[in-house]
């Protein structure tokens, strides 16, 4: 079984649910991590109380078993089919690593000294200014790294979604492997290397995050 | 003489269970230099900071322009101030901040730029004119698209004077703007505090350790010991004549 004329193109086929999984899963959770992170922050009790709830959940339980959940309870529950598991995964993987992510996103802002806050009102910004111009281009510098992080494992979660029954690369290698047991350690070096390509790009921005975070924050 | 621009009104503050100041006083007038001095822990910038709005008085009131920064009208009583109050009253206030507070991530000009056309809406080439002078007034005329990594501390200092002065303030508070600084690079700050004295007409309050410029260039001084306005007069009055033998003792310790 030769990997570039068998295996590969037999992956390839998956390639486009992984990576678009992975996309719209990153900007849910981006999404996410933004609202639940400024919520944690917000002066009412009610807001970050909730929002600590959802974070604690989020993390403190396993991403398999919320995907399951969201697949196989939610319609059950609330007697509801759910649109596609495409949708299912994104809201899956976009929730949990939301909460991861909002995490993030609160300490960044807490991180910033307060004496860039306090020179913004010296300067008669208001609160939305301080946080518009002054805060938030700091805090968001320092949370780049770690929204990198967090990608990359993004991208290794998308696997999770075969287990729904969407066919992405890990889906398809599975498959083969089934069917050519004896071919088992090829196959899934192939997939590790697929995964490894997807995930380069990704590990280059985080390294060039980085070395950005490293300048232009006072703390 | 003219009406006060600042008035303090028996003002406390308490930071927990410690009250730092107990029962301020005080008069500030137009264009006045005022020095204050005292130990370290006297609340002496305390008493800056609750007139930049960073700390809000445990009671007690300040009046800046004839107008109460903390309380506001509503429904004919006095409530406590909102931020849009807050933020009419305290607008010709400027600040200047020991560790400088410079933004790092914009260029100094913009660091000089960003309030006068977010927080007032000047046009924003006559806001980089006047940036760009004031920027060469405080020697840094050729730094303008340098970033405050790249300077040195008495360099930081001296933009975040042209900062705060392209807000064009009536008054400026300086907040012990050299004590973070190298020994060596304390003179060239100084000579910029002496140079706005000198030719600016807005009132300026000066927290400082370096007395013998604060004697020189404040019209009043205040000495400030535990918590109270111990002594107040020109700086000839509090040096040569008063009898508080605390006040003798703390200059005493800055003579060799």
């Amino acid at each position: 079984m030769n990997p570039i004329t068998d295996i590969a193109p037999q992956l390839i086929r998956g390639l486009g649910t992984t990576v678009t999984i992975l996309i719209a899963s990153a900007i849910f959770s981006y999404v996410m991590a933004f609202i639940a992170g400024l919520c944690r922050l917000s002066k009412n009790i009610f807001l970050r109380k909730f929002t600590g709830l959802y974070i604690e959940i989020f993390r403190g339980t396993s991403l398999i078993v919320q995907l399951f959940w969201l697949y196989y309870a939610i319609p059950i529950l609330f007697d509801i089919n759910l649109p596609s598991n495409w949708i299912i995964g994104v809201i899956a993987i976009g929730l949990n690593y939301g909460a991861y992510l909002s995490e993030v996103v609160r300490g960044s802002i807490l991180s910033i000294a307060p004496g860039q806050s306090e020179a913004a009102t010296a300067l008669n910004m208001s609160s939305f200014q301080r946080m518009r111009f002054v805060i938030f281009p700091q805090a968001i510098r320092m949370m780049m790294p770690e929204f990198g992080n967090y990608t990359i494992q993004m991208l290794k979660g998308t696997a999770l979604v075969s287990l729904i029954g969407l066919r992405d690369v890990f889906y398809y290698g599975d498959i083969m492997r089934s069917t050519n047991l004896a071919h088992a350690p090829l196959i899934y070096v192939v997939v590790l290397v697929f995964y490894f390509i997807l995930a380069l790009p990704l590990i280059f921005l985080t390294r060039k995050a980085e070395s950005i975070a490293k300048k232009g924050v006072a703390n | 003489m003219a009406e006060p621009i600042v008035r303090y009104q028996d003002v406390h503050k308490s930071f927990g269970d410690v009250e730092v100041l107990k029962g301020i006083d005080l008069d500030i007038y137009p264009a006045e230099k005022v020095a204050i001095i005292g130990p370290s822990g006297s609340g002496k910038t305390t008493i800056i900071r609750m007139l930049m709005t960073l700390e809000e008085p445990t009671s007690g009131d300040i009046i800046v322009d004839g107008t109460n920064l903390w309380k506001m009208e509503k429904n004919g009583g006095l409530v406590e101030a909102n931020e849009k109050h807050l933020r009419s009253v305290r607008g010709d206030i400027g600040m200047v901040f020991q560790h400088f507070n410079l933004f790092p991530h914009m260029t100094i000009l913009e660091n000089c730029m960003t309030a006068p056309i977010r927080v007032k809406g000047e046009d924003k080439q006559e806001v980089e004119e006047h940036s760009i002078q004031m920027l060469e007034r405080v020697g840094l005329g050729d730094k303008i698209h340098n970033y405050p990594s790249q300077l040195s501390g008495g360099q930081k200092q001296r933009v975040a004077m042209a900062r705060a002065l392209v807000m064009r303030p009536k008054i400026m508070l300086f907040d012990e703007v050299t004590s973070a600084l190298d020994p060596e690079l304390v003179g060239e700050v100084l000579e910029v505090i002496r140079d706005i004295a000198k030719n600016d007409d807005m009132a300026m309050v000066l927290v400082t350790h370096e007395m013998d410029f604060a004697l020189d260039i404040a019209d009043k001084v205040l000495f400030l010991d535990e918590g109270v306005i111990a002594e107040q007069g020109t700086a000839a009055d509090v040096i040569e004549h008063s009898q508080n033998e605390r006040l003798q003792e703390f200059l005493s310790r800055f003579r060799g």
